[in-house]
């Protein structure tokens, strides 16, 4: 029976990881829980659960800064910034429902733990580039802390870059400061339809290299655009592109209307409101489209985003999925239909996808997908031999003896 | 400045290592001789010099890998430099190690406009970037005051910011992807046209490094289309809190300005005497608000602005009418430490980031300084992002002077660490700030960091004697510590 560590502060969490760590004993860094799914299994007897690490410490919305513990739900944190007219601006996913978890169960620490970021990480960036500062417990049970809490800031090494997406190898969190924007008087998306996936690629690569400001990318083949829940995308019968623009009405309609211009002639046109464009990138963030596909295997792509079409191709020619594009073809998700029994079908399209991937530049996860083959393929990116020589010497220096989610990204680490 | 006690062993063995230097670089990438290496004696903080044992300029990444791999094999300390512009000392050469400058990676890659994204050796200079695609709409958005000089790969080491950092990010939240040399002369590929890590964050830890971590050779950065419009305004305030509070409500009104200037009446007026900028004498403080985006969304913008000013008290509001007028109202701050070098002999220009509400409080400290030091302040401030830079004046030939500056300088950091700040927000630690950091780390803290220096560099030899106080032998530094002299439980507490 796995022992439950539910330490109350920081001051216990320190001295829960120093016990484990001089005893050797390996814990599983728990938020919300919502993300145990993701990842090489971890086999730990200890889970170190963060809930009651929870709360906002301090919240300035006129310097634009928040800092909250940890274990503070993503939702106690959302509703906080909207009472000040802000939010995270790099729209952290919940990948709850795709991981079969429950909806709305994050944490704030695992959301900068895992570097999770939505559609709008194409124009403003990801997790990893607004946390300012961070407390935290490394594997040898030393609470340190690094950043700050203002926007500028070059006083030593940038820790915080190493913490954010290490998930809870290096270190526990226990505090985020982190940088928040005000939310847009707007969301409006113009559609275009029927585009097929290297037209659609074209397209958004288009709109993110004009002047437009385009916050959002996507392209929707018809299958999953037929599962969305807007009644205009859901309508459409055929794949829908999308592209997505913020700002006050007036801004609005201009480049609504220039974007429009750009597209004609492409394919047929249509504009999606406030509410509908917050349901639809909300969405497509959490890949909703796939969370009804239980069966699948789901695999997420960071690639070379121009090459986007042509790395879906060349999965394709191997393996049948479904796919759904953001960030202008750079982020790639992919439903894979089982091909056979087991992890050994899993395997053959791990060799598909990660040739495709290596011939584009970029990265694979794979992100659902049954214990067995998550424990035996590999789940990130296998790394070149300096850069997983250098992880390794990472991971020593944070947490020689392991303790600390061992094995959740590489074996050994 | 007290640097790390240069090893004799190495300095005898001087001419063998220029030569083995040679086996590997053509002779005109290797400098011994005193004349040639006199340009690498210092960089933009002046104030410190050292001539390094000898200076190679390698021209490929192989060369750069072979010639770290030999040093660490020789236990020969290297310090890379890239335009030298550094302010804080970051390319301050040792007198036994070798300077490695990067002064031949002077190539662009590749440019990509549907990536939106350019790959350049680190010589290149900020300012060549955007200037190579801005025929196609675009440009590079960190842009230090040394644009036209600096480097791309110093800004990487730096983390180098600009007055457009609040809307646009440092060079961080810029970079896509970097080729890099560790000590051992193994080369790792981080990043590159795709977005976030794949792993650890390698390159996020990379840049900002100050040239500890390793040499890059090759950086891919994220370029952005130009914005339709932009508009700038002056806006005067009979007070420093009054431009304070202006401040702190366009940004509490949902507007991220692209470019948010503060600049202190001793400030304006050695700028206006400087360049003419038109800037009104009568004010305590004067802001410089940049806005940017589709033209729609600007003019609504600013008319929020002007709306603001006026309930904040604004004696003064300007709003450019034409590109040349938003240039003239820039040429000021943008000519700022020049036009201070004309009043003083001498300024020490510091670098220290606060949380933006105590900006009031943290001048009349510096004020206060001042008279207790008796050397005069200008103060220019990023006020968007809280990111100070008061310039201290002062005359180097004057007896005692420096001792003072530094000793007033130090007290402005430890300030700006006090009300919540740090204790530097764009110009590194450096030689300069390398003593202060216990200010703002403690022991555990500065542990970490230093750890981090042993996976990419066990032997400590790459820019020894910047960023950290004290230097610490790894295998030290790996050790488990016990805290307060208690033996962490046997079992792990329930809660």
């Amino acid at each position: 029976m796995p022992q439950l560590l539910r330490p109350a502060d920081a001051g216990e969490l320190r001295e829960a990881v120093a016990s484990a760590a001089a005893a050797g004993v390996p814990l599983a860094v728990a938020g919300g829980n919502t993300k145990a799914a993701l990842g090489r299994p971890v086999a730990c007897d200890h889970v170190l659960d963060l809930s009651r690490l929870s709360g906002i410490a301090f919240y300035e919305p006129e310097e634009l800064v928040i800092s909250a513990a940890a274990g503070t739900p993503v939702s106690v944190v959302e509703e906080t910034l909207k009472a000040g007219g802000q939010e995270m601006c790099f729209e952290p996913a919940d990948y709850g429902p795709l991981l079969g978890a429950p909806a709305g169960g994050g944490t704030i620490g695992g959301v900068f733990a895992c570097n999770i970021s939505g559609p709008r990480r194409v124009k403003s960036g990801a997790a990893r580039d607004f946390l300012l500062g961070a407390k935290a417990v490394n594997g040898r049970g030393e609470a340190f802390k690094c950043g700050g809490r203002v926007m500028k800031n070059v006083t030593g090494y940038d820790v915080c870059k190493l913490l954010v997406g290490s998930f809870g190898t290096l270190a526990v969190m226990s505090e985020v400061t982190f940088k928040v924007l005000p939310l847009p008087s707007l969301i409006h998306t113009v559609l275009v339809l029927g585009l097929d996936d290297a037209a659609a690629v074209a397209a958004l690569t288009a709109a993110l290299k004009s002047p437009h400001e385009v916050y959002g990318t996507a392209h929707l083949p018809a299958a999953v655009a037929a599962r969305s829940a807007v009644p205009a995308v859901r309508t459409a019968g055929k794949a829908v592109t999308a592209v997505r623009v913020e700002g006050p009405e007036p801004s609005i309609r201009y480049c609504c209307g220039k974007l429009a211009e750009m597209f004609r002639g492409r394919g047929a046109l249509a504009e999606l409101g406030d509410a509908d464009s917050a349901a639809l990138w909300r969405e497509i963030r959490d890949v909703a489209a796939f969370v009804p596909l239980r069966d699948r295997v789901v695999w997420r792509l960071s690639v070379t985003p121009s090459k986007g079409a042509e790395v879906v191709r060349d999965i394709h020619n191997a393996c049948d999925s479904e796919v759904l594009y953001d960030w202008a073809g750079g982020l790639i998700w992919l439903a894979v239909a089982a091909g056979g029994e087991g992890p050994d079908a899993v395997a053959a399209q791990e060799r598909a996808i990660r040739h495709a991937v290596a011939k584009a530049g970029g990265h694979a996860l794979l992100m659902r997908a049954s214990e067995a083959a998550r424990a035996r393929l590999p789940v990130f990116q296998p790394q070149r031999a300096a850069a997983a020589a250098l992880t390794l010497r990472l991971k020593e220096s944070f947490d020689p003896n392991r303790i600390l989610n061992p094995g959740r990204m590489y074996e050994g680490v | 400045m007290r640097m790390p006690v240069p090893d004799p062993r190495v300095l005898a063995r001087r001419h063998e290592i220029a030569a083995k230097l040679r086996a590997i670089l053509p002779g005109d990438c290797v400098i011994t001789d005193s004349d040639g290496m006199r340009v690498y004696e210092t960089d933009a903080l002046t104030a410190y010099r050292q001539m390094p044992m000898v200076v190679v300029l390698p021209r490929t990444t192989a060369e750069v890998s072979a010639v770290l791999a030999l040093c660490r094999e020789e236990g020969v300390k290297v310090v890379p430099r890239g335009a030298g512009t550094s302010l804080s000392g970051g390319a301050l050469p040792l007198e036994d190690g070798v300077l490695l400058s990067l002064g031949k990676f002077n190539r662009i890659l590749d440019i990509d406009f549907d990536n939106r994204c350019v790959t350049a050796q680190p010589g290149v200079t900020n300012l060549a970037i955007t200037k190579a695609v801005e025929h196609a709409g675009f440009y590079y958005a960190p842009d230090p005051s040394s644009q036209i000089a600096c480097s791309i790969g110093g800004n990487v080491a730096e983390n180098s910011g600009g007055v457009h950092c609040l809307k646009y990010g440092l060079t961080t939240n810029n970079v896509l992807g970097l080729e890099v040399v560790l000590m051992n002369g193994e080369t790792v590929r981080m990043g590159g046209k795709h977005l976030d890590a794949e792993g650890y964050d390698l390159m996020g830890v990379m840049t900002g490094s100050e040239g500890l971590l390793g040499v890059i050779t090759e950086v891919t950065v994220r370029i952005l289309r130009a914005p339709e419009s932009v508009r700038a305004m002056l806006v005067g305030f009979s007070s420093v809190e009054a431009a304070g509070d202006c401040v702190a409500a366009v940004i509490a009104g949902g507007i991220i300005p692209a470019g948010l200037e503060m600049m202190d009446r001793a400030a304006v007026h050695a700028a206006e005497a400087f360049v003419h900028a038109g800037y009104p004498m009568d004010v305590e403080a004067l802001l410089i608000v940049e806005l940017d985006g589709p033209e729609a969304e600007v003019a609504d913008m600013t008319a929020r602005v002007r709306s603001v000013a006026g309930q904040s008290g604004a004696e003064l509001v300007r709003i450019s009418t034409s590109d040349a007028e938003r240039l003239r109202f820039w040429a000021g701050r943008k000519a700022a430490f020049p036009a201070v070098a004309r009043i003083a002999p001498d300024y020490y220009c510091m670098d220290g980031t606060i949380p933006r509400k105590r900006l009031s409080e943290v001048l009349r400290g510096i004020g206060e300084l001042s008279k207790r030091y008796g050397l005069g302040v200008v103060n220019v401030f990023h006020a968007g992002d809280g990111n100070l830079h008061p310039l201290i004046l002062y005359d180097a030939n004057r007896p005692g002077d420096l001792e003072r500056v530094e000793s007033f300088g130090a007290d402005i950091l430890k300030l700006c660490v006090a009300v919540g700040g740090v204790l530097t927000g764009e110009h590194g630690v450096g030689v300069e700030k390398r003593d202060l950091m216990p200010v703002m780390f403690n022991e555990v803290d500065l542990r970490v960091q230093q750890r981090i220096k042993c996976a990419f560099d066990p032997e400590s030899l790459l820019n020894p004697g910047k960023m950290f106080p004290e230097l610490h032998r790894c295998a030290e530094l790996g050790r488990m510590h016990v805290h307060g002299g208690r033996i962490p439980f046997p079992d792990i507490p329930r809660f």
